[in-house]
């Protein structure tokens, strides 16, 4: 389960570069994710790990190494990164949905104008996933009226709806109140639980410990150290691990 | 055990807080000052008001169709305005000099463009199909009615093909299921457009073949290719193209047995509306193109449209109308003639895209950046990112905005009377150096400026229920 070592890992970064100017903000990476492996990075701001997961689905550009997805190496060419970009998904900080349409809008417009599906049956995909994060109550609410724990299920229900082999989460829910936290913790729990390849850049490390197959720790765009969560928490390598998590548990 | 808490039963406001009493002492007299300048407004009301709704209501003369009807001194006749001047030249303000017997053509054109904008315009009110389809019938009959059964014909087909592209592409999604056939649609493209030129050819000597055959292939395109467009859609797509097709064939005639009327015979508010309308039908788009192309990464396009739109901005609109008739015809080719109104049209509607793309710009800023990278994630294209998700969100942000063009737009059709055309205000200005009627300049220019402040007014009030209707919506 640790690491690549069984079968083909879906993802697979190597000696990845990346510069913004002259700044260089990813310093040769290495990580190699397996299918349904949950992965957690975290690290100090301005690490690179927003930088890095975006790599993955290009919404950044990679300087120099490799970036694979599912067999297909991302290129400039639109034709692979329109393939990658359809077995990944993303969820945002401050969630991102379209605020002129409502939330069943949201989940079908997709699939309609991307996948080429009937507008029925992406209806019925809409509130199968809605069903699952638990507001199909809210269909036909605009996003401005739902709470920010609502519209980061519903983000999360939008992605689903393109059916994606990976999904990235990008601080999901670092925009949240506390008790809004939980409820958007519960649905990737259990988003996890149901085999979904996972790589989850988040500060939240009791959803890190229970969830987590490893952990990665990135500083000034390296990565420091990783590990399974046991390990990880309990007996870090590195003093500078050791001094990043002391300051998280002390808040 | 905790004690029971009550809430304060709720009181009448004080007297002076409501009621007419209350309202005008906060509005009117909150002050010795505001007093004094509620005081002033009235008497300044008081002076003004009377004298001119004597001119123009109570002492005007309304009755009668000859001069001597306003002539002063004759017995009857009052000392007010004249509207008898414009009763009797009505038709002329409103078709210019197109011939009396073809002024029906005039009425159907509109009539139709009524028809397939309200529903688009009022959505609200036209949200069930039975209520569409509804005014479709009853405008197809009062056009069978009042104009016979080929316009008729032309209504139903404009009118009716919505509802039937829906149901036909809703069938082509079924039967192709998610597949794509590239080649056979293509091909049916390619017949269809042929089938409408040869059926032309063979029954109307092939007039007016080639935009009917190119709207034809267009038709069949987006009906193979795009499987997913609504009846507004369709609505909007027609209204763009099948149109101004029949409009231009109805106005202008010479083919289907109608008698040309060249467009130095139009003129007045039909001219007015015929530029306005065509002017703001083209100026968005191309506004919309201009904009996305100033954002552009590409250095070629940017360098375009930046040095198009700066260009545009520097010169002043007359001038823009004295090149487009004047040095267009040097660019072209010698036996190519090129109509005069055309290129009025062509000169606003690049002026006002200019323009336009400004105000879109401003609003494409305001859209986050995290829209795109959502879109983007989801596998979104750019031109169906910027169709349904970002375009959609930056122009409802930049209504007033777009609003004001609009309104300058439909007043600035008054300069092409710099190139000879005749619109409402230059009709109204021809009207009073007929030496039969000098005298009347007031009412000309008083009607010709209600004619217009009625439209601009009623564009200004639809831009607010844009306005509210998308604002509700958000929050
Ligand atoms: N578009 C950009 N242009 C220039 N510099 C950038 C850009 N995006 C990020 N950076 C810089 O790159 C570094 C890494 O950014 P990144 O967003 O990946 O950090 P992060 O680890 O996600 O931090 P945080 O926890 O604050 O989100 C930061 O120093 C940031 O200032
Ligand atoms: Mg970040």
């Amino acid at each position: 389960m640790n690491s690549a070592a069984g079968g083909e890992p879906i993802i697979d970064i190597v000696g990845v570069n990346k510069w913004f100017g002259d700044f260089h903000v990813l310093k040769d990476i290495n990580l190699q994710v397996a299918r349904g492996e949950k992965l957690v990075i975290c690290g100090p701001s301005g690490s690179g790990k927003s930088t890095l997961i975006r790599c993955i689905n290009r919404l950044e550009i990679h300087q120099k190494g490799r970036i694979t997805v599912d067999g297909i190496e991302l290129s400039n060419d639109v034709k692979r990164i329109d393939q990658v970009r359809r077995e990944v998904g993303m969820l945002f900080q401050n969630f991102n949905l379209f605020p002129h349409m409502t939330v069943l809008e949201n989940l079908t417009l997709s699939p309609v104008w991307i996948r080429k599906m009937p507008l029925h049956a992406a209806r019925k995909l809409a509130f199968q996933y809605l069903e699952r994060v638990k507001i199909p109550e809210l269909a036909d609410k605009y996003p401005g009226q739902c709470s920010g724990g609502q519209q980061q299920r519903v983000a999360i229900a939008r992605c689903l709806c393109m059916n994606p082999k990976v999904m990235l989460f990008d601080e999901p829910t670092s925009a949240l109140d506390p008790e809004m936290i939980k409820e958007v913790l519960d649905v990737m729990v259990d988003l996890a639980n149901s085999g979904m390849t996972m790589l989850c850049v988040t500060h939240e490390m009791g959803f890190a410990r229970t969830v987590a197959d490893r952990v990665v720790f990135m500083d000034a765009g390296e990565i420091v150290e990783e590990n399974d969560p046991e390990t990880f928490f309990n007996h870090p390598r590195f003093d500078r691990t050791q001094l990043f998590l002391s300051q998280i548990i002390s808040h | 055990m905790a004690e029971e808490w009550k809430a304060k039963p709720a009181l009448p406001a004080p007297i002076l807080e409501t009621g007419i009493g209350g309202w005008l002492a906060r509005n009117l007299f909150s002050s010795p000052g505001n007093s004094c300048l509620t005081l002033l407004g009235l008497a300044l009301l008081y002076w003004s008001v009377p004298p001119v709704l004597h001119w123009a209501v109570f002492a005007a003369n309304w009755l009668g169709d000859t001069r001597s009807a306003c002539d002063a001194g004759l017995p009857g006749v009052k000392s007010g305005a004249c509207w008898v001047f414009i009763k009797v030249r009505l038709g002329v303000f409103i078709y210019g000099f197109y011939p009396e017997a073809e002024r029906w053509r005039v009425d159907f054109t509109f009539l139709l463009l009524a028809a397939n904008l309200f529903p688009l315009l009022a959505p609200l009110l036209f949200r069930s199909l039975g209520r569409q389809l509804l005014l479709a019938l009853v405008t197809v009959f009062a056009v069978l009615f009042l104009y016979g059964a080929v316009p008729a014909g032309v209504a139903l087909v404009l009118l009716f093909l919505p509802v039937l592209l829906v149901w036909l592409s809703q069938r082509v999604a079924e039967f192709a299921g998610g597949g794509t056939f590239l080649l056979p649609a293509l091909a049916s493209c390619f017949l269809g457009a042929l089938a409408a030129g040869l059926f032309l050819k063979l029954f109307f000597a092939g007039e007016a073949m080639v935009p009917i055959s190119l709207f034809v292939a267009l038709l069949l395109a987006l009906l193979l290719f795009t499987r997913r467009l609504g009846v507004t859609a369709w609505r909007w797509f027609l209204l763009a193209t099948l149109y101004p097709l029949i409009a231009w064939l109805a106005l202008l005639g010479g083919a289907f047995s109608l008698p040309l009327v060249e467009t130095h015979f139009w003129g007045g508010l039909s001219l007015t509306l015929v530029v306005a309308g065509c002017g703001m039908l083209t100026a968005l788009p191309i506004g919309v193109l201009l904009a996305l192309g100033r954002r552009s990464q590409l250095p070629v396009i940017n360098t375009l449209c930046v040095s198009f739109i700066e260009f545009v901005r520097g010169v002043p609109l007359v001038s823009v109308l004295f090149m487009a008739s004047v040095m267009f015809p040097l660019l072209l080719p010698e036996n190519v003639n090129f109509d005069k109104l055309l290129r009025a049209l062509v000169g606003i509607a690049f002026f006002y895209a200019a323009y336009m793309a400004e105000v879109i710009r401003g609003g494409l800023q305001a859209i986050p950046r995290g829209q795109y990278e959502a879109a983007e994630a989801l596998g979104w294209t750019y031109w169906k990112m910027m169709g349904l998700i970002i375009l959609p969100q930056a122009l409802r942000l930049v209504i007033p905005g777009l609003a004001n063009n609009f309104l300058s737009l439909l007043k600035d059709t008054t300069l092409v009377a710099v190139i000879g055309l005749l619109d409402l205000l230059g009709i109204a200005k021809a009207a009073m150096a007929d030496v039969q009627w000098l005298g009347f300049t007031r009412e000309a220019y008083l009607f010709a400026g209600l004619v217009f402040w009625v439209f601009c007014f009623a564009i200004s009030r639809y831009s607010v229920y844009l306005e509210k209707k998308y604002h509700t919506s958000y929050q």
